[in-house]
C-alpha cells in the first residue's frame, strides 16, 4: 500500500470534477498539489472506433447497461478521461429558473448559476448548428412539430470541427465535442494539477480523512492509455476531497464510507428522466446515420415530459424496439427510413427511487415507474406519434400500444391505440441517462447532504460537485448546470484555502 | 468456461426466432454472435449466468404443456406465439428474463459489424465528408467548419 498526500482530491473527471480541476489550477501555482482520480481510462480520439460494442465497452459503465435493482432500466453513464461529457451529445441548456425556484435550496440563486453556467458555455464553443448541417432525421422533426402547430427548439451544442458522425454517444471520433475531455482537464494539466486514470476511489476515511485509491492495469487488447500510476493500491491523504463521481458513483462512495448513519438524506432523491425511443419509418431514405443526431426538441414540462430528436446504433435501436421475429427484422432493415425521437418522462423525487450499496459496496438503484411518470410516457409517446405523422411517416412503433406497430390509417386513433395498459416493465426498454441526485443539497442533514456550496453537513473538508447536488429533476439536459455548481465548489474550496 | 455450451441448440432455436435472419449465418458467424454474448455473460455475476442457463431450459421444455413438443421441434409460426406470450407475461419476472434474453440475442447479431449492411446502417467517422447521401452543401459546410477531409480536432 503506497501513501501519497495531496492538497485537494478530486474523484471523478466529468462535468463536476473536470470544472473543479481547472478551477483549482491556481492552486497549484501556489504551490498546492491537487489530484484527479478517474476510474476510467483516457481513451484518444483516434481509438474512437465508432463501433457500438467497442466503444461502449470502453467508455462507459457496464457496457452502457448498468441494470436498476429490479431489471426494469438501465442506466447509462461514462466512466473515462472527461467521465459523461465524453459520451453525450453535448445539448447545453442552461437550467430553467422555475426549477431552481422550485429546488429552494438557501443560498442558491438561479442567476448566479445561470452566469457560471453561461461561462461554461462560451469556454466550450456552445452554439447553433447551421442549417445545412441539420440532417432529415431532425428536420422532420422540426416540419412535424410546425404541421401541429408546436414550437420545436433547436438546441445549443458545444462542437468545435464536427464532421456529422453521428457517433456523439460512442465518443466523438473527430475529436469535435468539448467536453472536458478536450476543454477543462487538459488545461487543468497543462497548470499543473496530475489526473490518474484506471485509478477507483475505493472508500473514504473520514476519520483519517484520506482516500483509499486502487489502480488498475491496462489488459491486453483494452482500449485506452495505460493508467499514469503503477497498478496496486494507494493510501492519498487529503486536505479536502471533492466527490464528482455522479450521481450513483458518488452515493455510492460516501455510502460505503459509512457516512450513511450521519446523513440520512444519503442515496435518496434520485431521479433520472426515464426515457424510452420512438421509431417511425419513410417511404423514402433519410439522412439519419450522418449528421448530429440531436438538434433539436419539444418542451412540454407541464405535461412532465420533453421529446428530443436522437439516432443510435444497430444494437441499441434493436434492443429498444418492442417485440421480435419477423416484424421486428423488417423494422430493422428499414433503417435508412427510419426517424426516431427520444421521449424523457421529467421524474420527480419520491422515497421509493434512491441509491444504495450491496454487501460489497457497490451500487444498487431502486427505482418505481410512478403513475405521473408512466402517465408523461404515455403522453409523450402519443405527442411523438402525432409528429411522426405530420412527418409523413407510414407507420410508427410505439412501445404502448400493442401490437407496437401503428399504420398511417390509424393515425388518428393514436390515443385509443397507446394507453396505459401496454405500459409493461421488462416488455419495453426504458433507459436514462440524466443520473440525478443522491447527495441532494439543501439546508442541514435533516433535508439534504450537502449545503448549496455542495459542503457536507458535518464534514467541512468534504465537498460534492456533480448532479448528485440536485435535489429534484433537473427538467433538462444537466451539464451545464452541474458546471455551474461545480465552479461554486471550487470557489468555496480556494476561499477556505485563501482564509 | 462457456455459459452457452450445456443449452446451445436451445439459444440458436430461440435466437433464430428472435432475429430469423439469424438462421442464414455460417458456423463463423455463429461464432461471433455467440462469443459476444459470451463476453456480456462473462461480466456478470454467476447466478446471472445460471439464471439465463435455467430460464432458456425452461422456454425450451414449457411448450410441451401446450403442443407436446419442446421449443426446438415447434415451427416458426408456434414458436412466435410462445414467445409472444412469454413477452407478455403477467409475471414481471418472466417479461424481464425474455427481455434479458432478447437484449443478448440482438447484442451477438446486430453487434456485429457485418450486420450492418443488412440493415442498412452506413455510419462513417468522416460524416458528411464521407457519407454517400451527403448533400453538397453539408459536406461544403463541413469543410467550412474545419480543417478539410482529415481535420476537425481542435
Amino acid at each position: 500500500m503506497s501513501r501519497l498526500a495531496y492538497d485537494v482530491v478530486i474523484i471523478g473527471s466529468g462535468a463536476g470534477g473536470g470544472t473543479v480541476a481547472q478551477e483549482l489550477a491556481p492552486l497549484v501555482e501556489q504551490g498546492k498539489r491537487v489530484l484527479v482520480v478517474e476510474k476510467g481510462p483516457r481513451v484518444d480520439t483516434h481509438e474512437m472506433s465508432g463501433l457500438e460494442l467497442e466503444m461502449a465497452g470502453a467508455l462507459y459503465e457496464d457496457n452502457g447497461g448498468f441494470l436498476t435493482a429490479d431489471g426494469a432500466m438501465t442506466l447509462a453513464f461514462g466512466r473515462a478521461y472527461g467521465g459523461s461529457t465524453v459520451v453525450y451529445t453535448g445539448t447545453s441548456l442552461l437550467a430553467p429558473s422555475r426549477v431552481i425556484e422550485e429546488w429552494a435550496v438557501p443560498g442558491l440563486d438561479h442567476g448566479d448559476l445561470a452566469t457560471r453556467s453561461e461561462r461554461y458555455a462560451g469556454e466550450n464553443n456552445v452554439h447553433l448548428l447551421e442549417p445545412p448541417l441539420v440532417n432529415d432525421n431532425n428536420r422532420l422533426f422540426v416540419e412535424g412539430c410546425e404541421a401541429l402547430g408546436w414550437d420545436a427548439e433547436q438546441f445549443p451544442i458545444n462542437v468545435k470541427g464536427c464532421h456529422g458522425s453521428s457517433l456523439c454517444n460512442l465518443g466523438c471520433p473527430n475529436g469535435a465535442k468539448m467536453g472536458t475531455h478536450q476543454v477543462q482537464l487538459p488545461e487543468a494539466e497543462r497548470r499543473g494539477v496530475e489526473v490518474v486514470t484506471r485509478a477507483e476511489a475505493v472508500r473514504l476515511d473520514p476519520d483519517r480523512r484520506t482516500v483509499e485509491v486502487r489502480v488498475t492495469g491496462k489488459r491486453p487488447g483494452e482500449k485506452g492509455r495505460p493508467g499514469e500510476w503503477e497498478p496496486g493500491d494507494y493510501t492519498i491523504e487529503a486536505g479536502t476531497v471533492v466527490a464528482a463521481g455522479g450521481s450513483i458513483g458518488s452515493s455510492a462512495l460516501l455510502l460505503r464510507s459509512g457516512l450513511g448513519s450521519a446523513l440520512p438524506r444519503l442515496g435518496h432523491g434520485f431521479t433520472c428522466h426515464p426515457a424510452h425511443i420512438l421509431v417511425a419509418e419513410h417511404d423514402r431514405p433519410i439522412t439519419n446515420d450522418v449528421g448530429h443526431p440531436k438538434s433539436y426538441y419539444l418542451d412540454h414540462w407541464p405535461q412532465r415530459y420533453v421529446l428530443e430528436t436522437c439516432m443510435y446504433f444497430p444494437f441499441i435501436t434493436a434492443k429498444n424496439l418492442t417485440g421480435f421475429g419477423p416484424a421486428h427484422s423488417r423494422l430493422m432493415r428499414a433503417f435508412p427510413r427510419l426517424q426516431m425521437i427520444l421521449v424523457l418522462a421529467l421524474d420527480r423525487a419520491v422515497p421509493e427511487n434512491r441509491i444504495e450499496v450491496d454487501d460489497q459496496g457497490g451500487p444498487v438503484v431502486h427505482y418505481t415507474f410512478t403513475d405521473p411518470v408512466i402517465d408523461a410516457l404515455v403522453a409523450a409517446t402519443r405527442a411523438s406519434a402525432r409528429i411522426f405523422f405530420a412527418a409523413g411517416a407510414r407507420r410508427v412503433h410505439a412501445p404502448e400500444a400493442e401490437p407496437p406497430l401503428i399504420e398511417r390509417e390509424d393515425a388518428d386513433r393514436v390515443d385509443a391505440l397507446i394507453t396505459r395498459d401496454h405500459f409493461l416493465p421488462g416488455r419495453i426498454s426504458i433507459s436514462a441517462a440524466h443520473l440525478m441526485g443522491g447527495c441532494g443539497m439543501g439546508r442541514d442533514a435533516t433535508d439534504s447532504v450537502t449545503d448549496a456550496r455542495g459542503r457536507v453537513h458535518g464534514l467541512p473538508w468534504l465537498r460534492v460537485a456533480d448532479s448528485s447536488l440536485f435535489p429534484d429533476a433537473l427538467e433538462i439536459n444537466p451539464y451545464l448546470t452541474i458546471m455551474g455548481l461545480a465552479d461554486r465548489v471550487a470557489e468555496g474550496i480556494r476561499d477556505d484555502m485563501a482564509a | 468456461m462457456s455459459v452457452l455450451d450445456p443449452v446451445r441448440d436451445r439459444f440458436r432455436a430461440l435466437s433464430t426466432t428472435i432475429v430469423p435472419q439469424a438462421a442464414e449465418l455460417d458456423p463463423a458467424g455463429w461464432d461471433r454472435l455467440e462469443s459476444i454474448v459470451e463476453d456480456a455473460l462473462a461480466d456478470r455475476p454467476p447466478a446471472v449466468r445460471r439464471q439465463l442457463v435455467v430460464f432458456i431450459r425452461l422456454l425450451d421444455a414449457l411448450p410441451v404443456f401446450r403442443w407436446g413438443r419442446r421449443f426446438r421441434s415447434l415451427d416458426q409460426r408456434r414458436r412466435i406465439r410462445f414467445l409472444g406470450g412469454v413477452q407478455n407475461a403477467r409475471l414481471f419476472l418472466v417479461r424481464r428474463g425474455f427481455w434479458g434474453l432478447r437484449t443478448l440475442v440482438y447484442m451477438g447479431y446486430y453487434g456485429r459489424p457485418e450486420s450492418h449492411e443488412d440493415v442498412g446502417y452506413d455510419a462513417r467517422l468522416r460524416g458528411w465528408l464521407e457519407h454517400p447521401d451527403a448533400p453538397a452543401a453539408a459536406r461544403a459546410a463541413t469543410l467550412a467548419a474545419t480543417d478539410g477531409p482529415a481535420g476537425g480536432a481542435p
